[in-house]
């Protein structure tokens, strides 16, 4: 969230799509409702009438995949109409930027694209630059190269006819929806969207964000309160452990994981984009110090500039090619990975083309599995179609402490660090997974001593993270945060041995600090635990940004890219929900986006020390034109890998021509099959979490909500015969399970270019181990292995399924 | 001045030392509900906790036993939490039920290649036999250099899915003792 979730309460329009808050995140809905109090309207776009469609002032359906479309044509009604916040998309995005004249859009397919190697050549994709390589902007908005321009451009088909025939969404609805939600134009209206898996489960799920993106720039909702871009993560923590780099591509702090082309520390330490504009603050272009700071905290003492920090003994990617979760499941049934760690994870549920995730790990030599119970994946070796005499695999099935038997800081959506108290023992035998991970780490250690291939790594890494034999969480957080290894002077400030650092702006680029996480410096100072803080008051703007209740990163910051919600002179466009504000000298408020004076000074002239918004951005604009993807600058509609229509109605590109597609034989699809006639999507259910594997061993959330089922509208279980309560399966190209048919008002069919389609939706919280039938299988067995270019995230909302009665 | 609940706590329980030595003075509070407050909290630690499941972040108390077992005695919303209020989902509400359940994994269990049961072990064994495999495969499987000749030092033989439920500290140290072994299949929630 680039927001947080008390500052819901703070918006005029909220737009929830891709989302089910209401059901999903419950609590969110108590500033939903009190925005809805102060007077706010609440939409709701999904293709089913959920508990959060029935809180909404407005509800329209659209067809699970076409969120594009729909936003694409919103895009369209807010230039058409000239809504846009024109002082603040002129000076704080890149509308003005000139793109490079070989740039194009032509019948479904930007310029550069490689059909032989099914890439871009995105050389294309850049801005016109004078001949000192600084920026050419246009501000009269004329020249026809200006990214407004290309914008309005693009979506100029995306027309009120093309965008309901591809929807399926009423005319009227949508007109009503970009009515209401592009009203926040105004400059003191906030609008936001609350978004969650519904867009990022799909090929094109980075893409639904960036068209949400593109729309609260132009309506100038970036930035201010009530506002933002707000992804409702799903995990308590799985922002924390996103920031603290559990994925492949990246380390600690969004710091790009390097490549093999990363020969030396050097490249990597210059590998940054310069901005020739004076007023870019550049944010990244301070990479290097948080790079060496957290190679001092991997290898500590052992890391020094003679031996590059020991940047050498850090595994490399190879250039372009992708490590994803879909990968490893790719490799692993085609049996190139022979050990494998599923850490409180449960992939045999959790994973899309889940049959194909479960004859993987029959593949494995040895597998380790932690979690609270025995779950699908620890047990897949006696699971549904296997044979365990025939499993080779060797497991191990480790018992995690639940989080309230351990001390430690977790962080939620809105970026808010907080700190969890241990209150009970571990049960049984039970450890923290700290605990586990010191363990093995130690061990590990004491086998490379005696021997082993390219032991240095392992023995040189730092690992004193540990009190009286047991996993200390302070000494890591501590440690995330940084501290000083000699005594260092910046500044005038003078910082002694082993203090912590106060935040990052004190990080060095030569082994004088050790930082584990630069974001979160400023976490755990000198000045104690910032997580565990308490205190009530709101901070004098009043719009409940708490700002010493927990810790937001990065420094305390609530409201991310506020810089943009103040006026060029630093005065709010809201006076009355401002987040920042220029006073007397300096800013006041929310923690700013750097201490740089505003664009205009009080003389009326520009100010040479000002600085651009949007800092983490080379030019420090906000990117309406977004060159840094795989499929595309501007978002484009495509159908779903699996899709009931013959064609896509936008341009001759049937699905997007970049998706992350698998060929294995597990890997099947069925687009406008009569086998498989309805559009299938996958949901959570309140009494339920993720895979169930946490929820479903307890009684009293598995009689609330205890089976699988499946839901479909009256009128399709009329055609096919299945009455409510009924036992039905459920197919697709890739597999198949049974379950109980919830026949029901929620779905209708739409109308998709003249044709009737039937939409079906199964919550996937469940799996064959728990309850003791074994007959509550994961929805995953029908979901596609096919995913987004950019993320590689599967598209598990939308494919193709059949209904029989049983 | 704001009372918070927790303050409300120790006022209560102040107050209610206070009857008995001097018949009442201070808070005008129902007995009944001095004493409902008493059962909870008496005899147990209070801690605070954020929920464990969705990433909106709601605070708890969680209320442990100082005497018998150790062991939760009731989990309720934290009032004093700016987000929640006080207020709780389905499965927060239920949160008690998560730790006290008679489900839960207890000890390391180990499953040997082809067999059809699980067996009980010890962490020392279990650690011990982990890390050895580990090693095993790490060292057979070890790449010094790629395929265009760049230095990778690397594995691609051992992957790592986990975990969104870990706490950031744990997080922290898992990806630096994965990234230490080489490994570069390292993912989790945030990818599916």
């Amino acid at each position: 969230m680039t927001n947080h979730w008390i500052d819901l309460k703070n918006s005029d329009c909220i737009l929830i799509m891709g989302s089910n808050a209401a059901e999903n995140h419950p609590i969110s809905f108590k500033w939903v409702t009190e925005a809805q109090r102060n007077g706010a309207k609440v939409i709701n776009v999904d293709p089913r009438f959920t508990r959060t469609s029935s809180k909404a002032d407005i509800y329209a359906p659209l067809r699970s995949g076409t969120d594009i479309a729909f936003l694409g044509g919103m895009i369209k009604y807010i230039l058409d109409n000239k809504l846009i916040g024109e002082e603040y998309v002129l000076n704080y995005t890149n509308a003005a930027f000139l793109v490079n004249k070989d740039f194009s859009f032509n019948d479904g397919l930007f310029s550069g694209w490689d059909s032989k190697i099914k890439k871009y050549d995105r050389v294309t994709w850049t801005f016109q630059l004078d001949e000192k390589g600084a920026l050419l902007r246009d501000l009269t908005l004329k020249d026809s190269q200006c990214v407004i321009n290309l914008l309005k451009k693009h979506y100029d088909r995306y027309d009120l006819k093309l965008v309901s025939k591809i929807t399926g969404t009423t005319e009227a609805d949508l007109l009503e929806v970009y009515k209401t939600y592009a009203a926040t134009g105004a400059n003191n209206k906030a609008g936001t969207i609350m978004y969650a898996m519904g867009w990022t489960q799909h090929t094109v799920g980075v893409q639904n964000i960036r068209t949400m993106s593109i729309i609260q720039l132009l309506l100038g909702n970036m930035g201010i309160a009530g506002g933002g871009v707000n992804a409702l993560r799903g995990e308590s923590n799985v922002q924390g452990s996103t920031d603290q780099a559990l994925l492949f591509n990246i380390w600690p702090g969004y710091i790009p994981a390097p490549s093999g082309k990363m020969a030396k520390l050097d490249d990597l330490l210059k590998r940054r984009a310069q901005s020739k504009d004076p007023l870019s603050l550049n944010w990244w272009q301070n990479e290097p110090k948080y790079i060496v700071s957290l190679l001092k905290s991997f290898f500590g003492d052992k890391a020094s500039a003679e031996n590059e920090f020991g940047y050498p003994w850090m595994p490399k990617l190879d250039e372009g090619k992708p490590y994803s979760w879909l990968d490893i499941f790719d490799e692993m049934f085609k049996g190139s990975i022979k050990g494998f760690f599923a850490w409180g994870m449960n992939p045999a549920c959790s994973g899309s083309n889940a049959g194909k995730v479960r004859k993987a790990l029959a593949n494995l030599e040895w597998m380790v599995n932690v979690n609270l119970f025995d779950n699908e994946t620890g047990s897949f070796w006696h699971g549904p179609e296997m044979i365990p005499e025939n499993v080779a695999t060797e497991v191990f099935m480790l018992p995690a402490c639940v989080s309230v038997e351990k001390e430690g800081s977790i962080s939620n959506s809105g970026r808010w660090m907080q700190w969890r108290y241990a209150g009970p023992k571990p049960l049984g035998n039970s450890l923290p997974d700290g605990d586990i991970i010191m363990e093995l780490g130690l061990k590990l250690k004491e086998l490379y001593k005696e021997s082993g291939v390219f032991p240095d790594p392992i023995l040189n890494l730092k690992w004193d993270y540990m009190t009286d034999h047991k996993f200390d969480p302070h000494k890591v957080a501590k440690q995330i945060n940084g501290f000083f290894v000699k005594d260092v002077k910046v500044g005038d400030q003078e910082f002694k041995m082993g203090s912590q650092v106060p935040s990052f702006a004190f990080l060095q680029n030569d082994g004088s600090t050790s930082c584990g996480n630069w974001i979160y410096s400023g976490s755990y100072t000198d000045k104690g635990n910032m997580a565990a803080r308490k205190k009530q008051e709101d901070a004098p703007n009043k719009i409940g940004l708490y700002p010493e209740f927990a810790w937001a990163w990065p420094v305390n910051r609530r409201i991310i890219y506020n810089r943009a919600s103040v006026d060029p002179k630093g005065q709010p466009y809201d006076e009355k929900r401002w987040v920042i504000q220029w006073k007397d000298g300096k800013w006041i408020g929310d923690v700013p986006d750097g201490p740089a004076p505003p664009l205009i000074g009080a003389d009326g002239q520009p100010d040479p020390k000002a600085k651009h918004p949007f800092i983490m951005t080379v030019h420090g604009f906000g990117q309406i034109f977004g060159p840094g993807l795989l499929d595309g600058p501007f978002p484009e509609h495509y159908e779903p890998m699996e899709c009931p229509v013959e064609k896509n109605f936008m341009s001759s590109q049937f699905t997007s021509p970049t998706a992350a597609v698998y060929g294995t034989s597990a890997d099947t699809f069925a687009t406008c099959d009569p086998r498989f006639p309805y559009v299938g999507t996958t949901y959570r259910v309140s009494e339920h979490w993720q895979t169930g594997l946490l929820t479903r061993p307890q009684p009293w959330l598995m009689e609330l909500a205890p089976q699988m089922f499946v839901e479909m509208s009256e009128e399709l279980g009329a055609l096919k015969g299945i009455k409510n309560g009924e036992r039905v399966k459920v197919s697709s190209a890739r597999g198949s399970l049974e379950c109980t048919a919830v026949v029901t008002k929620r779905f209708k069919p739409m109308k998709i270019a003249g044709t009737v389609v039937h939409q079906v939706g199964m919550p996937y919280n469940y799996g064959w181990r728990w309850p003791a039938s074994g007959k509550e299988e994961s929805a995953n067995l029908l979901t596609p292995s096919a995913g987004d270019p950019n993320t590689r995230i599967p598209e598990t909302k939308a494919f193709m399924v059949n209904v029989t009665k049983l | 001045m704001d009372v918070t609940r927790r303050d409300f706590i120790k006022i209560t329980g102040a107050t209610a030392a206070g009857l008995a030595v001097s018949g009442g003075h201070g808070f005008d509070l129902s007995p009944v509900r001095v004493h409902a407050q008493m059962l909870k909290t008496k005899y147990a630690k209070e801690t605070t906790t954020i929920c464990c499941y969705c990433a909106v972040g709601c605070g708890a108390i969680v209320h442990t036993s100082k005497k018998g077992d150790g062991r939760v005695i009731n989990i309720e919303g934290d009032p004093d939490h700016v987000i929640n209020r006080g207020a709780l989902c389905s499965k927060g509400a239920a949160l008690a039920g998560l730790v006290e359940n008679e489900n839960r994994l207890l000890n390391p269990m180990y499953r040997a290649p082809y067999a059809t049961k699980w067996q009980e072990v010890t962490w020392e064994w279990a650690i011990d036999r982990i890390a050895r495999r580990v090693k095993a495969t790490r060292d057979a499987s070890f790449t010094e250099a790629n395929a265009s000749g760049q230095t990778v030092n690397r594995t691609t033989a051992i992957a790592s899915v986990g975990s969104a439920a870990m706490d950031n500290e744990e997080c922290w140290i898992y990806q630096a003792m994965l990234r230490s072994l080489g490994l570069v299949y390292i993912e989790h929630q945030a990818r599916i």
